[in-house]
């Protein structure tokens, strides 16, 4: 059999392997799969947005400031008259973008350092983990505030500002799981066998760390999500005029119960639903995935 | 056991001069020098070229990198943080009651954290795959996905639409007055420790699970003794050392977790100031409380650690 056959054959075991894994998944973690169709939903309405929302939701109208929740606007308006409903459905397009991106580039790094630290040892390994360690003990918000402070704000930098922190907690975990593969034999033989040493990394190590990346792909999806939140919340993430859920909640609670009480409501709903789905899906996945790595 | 302490002191310190390069490096990497920005950034074109030097010069801005890098550091070994580029004050002194105010918030989230986890964690793990099982594990997912600065806006808005009541804004020690106090500081400690217990809740049922499935707890149940005490003094106590690290790893990061409900709550702690200071671009305050946030994490685990050595007769240090 040629290589490109060989390669093929594989591919397709590849694709039957993971179909019978999603039917299995679906009916041993029905919580896990539930998790899983509501993240599907929250990306569908992120790609369709502007066929979902019924309005512009950056069209201010001053006619129709602060409407209660009605048949025009199901969840009202705001301040500026524009409808919460729409930017809602547009700020779930923020969200994602942002929780995409960071968790993606932030593990995908981690996973690349923790691997390549494993495999260097020695002192090489020792000077990566000290560096880590540094970058660990900033908390999660602290760091990123650090860095938008430095940056600015807007959709780039708050995704730059998450991910670095995710970068250092992914490559933790990556490389004590890349340690025991280094003493395996085919490691060993590869070396014998004179590969490179990216080659070694990228084709022998990298797809056994795949369970724990994505287990942490899953986990930093949540948090970068939160994390784009809390920090639009406090005017240092996303701007106006732009759509994102945390800048939905800003503005003091005295000022909604005198107003508005039901401003906070659906943003609050949006984010915890979405972070909710997350969550169950990764934990899930992490049972299946890795059963002895707990929380 | 001293000899390790004194050993991991020693370790802590390339850590800690680590964590300041890197906020150090990381506030010199602005785009564009933050004098001008400082002093031109709002229109301000009328500031001549001799006001921006002399600004420099009093920031000490003028000096190579290195010379700034010691100066900073031998200020922080003398207790100096430098002083607020915004208020003039020193940093020290802007630090000093808020630092008080974040750390009573802290404790007492984390108490309730660990009112709350280590019994709901028991709960769901003794009646495993049940009912009481699936509502603490959706209680705490739930916890861990609500931001607390959303909890905190619904329980002022609660407060205010059904009893007309807000929480005190004014700040009063503990021991001037306790209701004054608690009746403000209660609120936030509940947002937040109810976010901090999820996953301690989490931790505890799948400590106490592994732990039942030990030897010792069989034997346990074959001599007789009864169920509570079995929970009680044989698999809790052995459960609680996972559980202990979870809660003082949480509680290293309260400082960061307490920025955004400090800003819902409006509380002048720390994370406030440090929101205000990002706000105000005061880079000498951002950089310091960065430092402070960083400090307190390396200290807090370098406890939780000897505090497990203690706990645990089988661990030894060297």
């Amino acid at each position: 059999m040629s290589d490109i056959a060989a390669d093929r054959e594989q591919g397709r075991t590849w694709v039957a392997g993971a179909s019978a894994a999603s039917v299995r998944f679906f009916h041993t973690k029905p919580l896990g799969a539930a998790g899983l169709v509501l993240v599907l939903v929250y990306i569908f309405v992120a790609v369709l947005a502007p066929a979902i929302a019924p309005y512009d939701p950056i069209d201010i109208r001053y006619d129709a400031m602060l409407v209660a929740p009605s048949w025009h606007n199901w969840m009202g308006t705001d301040s500026f008259g524009r409808d919460v409903f729409s930017r809602i459905i547009y700020g779930s397009r923020t969200a994602m973008l942002v929780g995409f991106t960071a968790s993606f580039i932030g593990a995908t790094l981690g996973l690349l350092i923790g691997v390549w630290s494993a495999y260097a040892g020695g002192r090489t390994d020792m000077l990566v983990q000290r560096v880590l360690d540094v970058f660990m003990s900033f908390p999660l918000i602290v760091l990123a505030l650090a860095i938008v402070s430095v940056f600015g704000t807007g959709v780039g930098n708050v995704i730059l500002a998450i991910t670095i922190p995710m970068i250092p907690r992914c490559a933790r975990v990556v490389r004590s799981s890349a340690l025991a593969l280094r003493e395996v034999p085919y490691i060993d033989a590869a070396r014998a066998l004179g590969f490179t040493h990216s080659r070694i990394i990228l084709r022998h190590m990298l797809p056994n760390v795949v369970a724990p990346y994505l287990i942490l792909l899953t986990a930093f999806m949540g948090q970068a999500i939160l994390l784009e939140a809390s920090l639009s919340f406090l005017g240092l993430g996303v701007q106006e005029p732009t759509a994102a859920w945390g800048l939905m909640l800003q503005g003091g609670a005295e000022q909604y119960a005198e107003s508005a009480p039901w401003l906070p409501i659906f943003p609050g709903i949006a984010i915890t639903g979405s972070v909710f789905a997350f969550n169950l899906f990764g934990d899930s996945l992490r049972d299946v995935l890795d059963p002895k790595l707990r929380t | 056991m001293y000899g390790y302490i004194i050993r991991r002191i020693l370790l802590m310190i390339p850590t800690l001069v680590g964590v300041a390069l890197i906020i150090f490096v990381l506030m010199r990497m602005i785009p564009g020098d933050i004098v001008v920005l400082r002093l031109r950034g709002e229109g301000g074109a009328q500031v001549t070229d001799e006001m921006i030097a002399t600004e420099r010069r009093r920031l000490g801005l003028d000096k190579p990198m290195w010379r700034q890098f010691n100066d900073w550091m031998l200020g922080i070994a003398k207790g100096d943080l430098g002083t607020s580029m915004w208020t003039g004050r020193p940093v020290i002194e802007e630090l000093d009651n808020r630092f008080q105010l974040s750390l009573q918030v802290a404790l007492m989230a984390t108490l309730v954290a660990v009112l709350l986890a280590i019994p709901l964690g028991t709960m769901a793990a003794l009646r495993q795959d049940r009912w009481p099982d699936y509502v603490v594990r959706v209680f705490s997912i739930a916890g861990i996905a609500t931001p607390a600065f959303w909890l905190g806006i619904l329980m002022i808005l609660a407060f205010l639409i059904v009893f007309k009541w807000m929480p005190p804004i004014k700040y009063t020690p503990i021991w001037v007055d306790p209701v004054a106090n608690l009746s403000q500081l209660i609120w936030p400690a509940l947002a937040t420790g109810y976010r901090y217990s999820a996953v301690a809740t989490r931790m505890t049922r799948s400590a106490v699970l592994e732990v039942f499935r030990e030897d010792y707890i069989r034997t346990a149940r074959a001599k007789g003794l009864m169920e509570h005490i079995i929970i009680n003094r044989h698999a809790l106590k052995n459960a609680m050392l996972p559980v202990i690290t979870v809660i003082g790893f949480e509680f290293a990061f309260l400082i960061g977790g307490l920025v955004v409900t400090e800003q819902v709550f409006n509380l002048n702690g720390l994370g406030k100031l440090f929101v205000s200071a990002v706000g105000t671009t005061d880079y000498v305050l951002v950089q310091a409380l960065v430092l402070v946030s960083a400090f307190t994490f390396i200290i807090t685990n370098f406890v939780v650690d000897l505090l497990y050595a203690w706990l645990d007769p089988r661990i030894h240090y060297r």
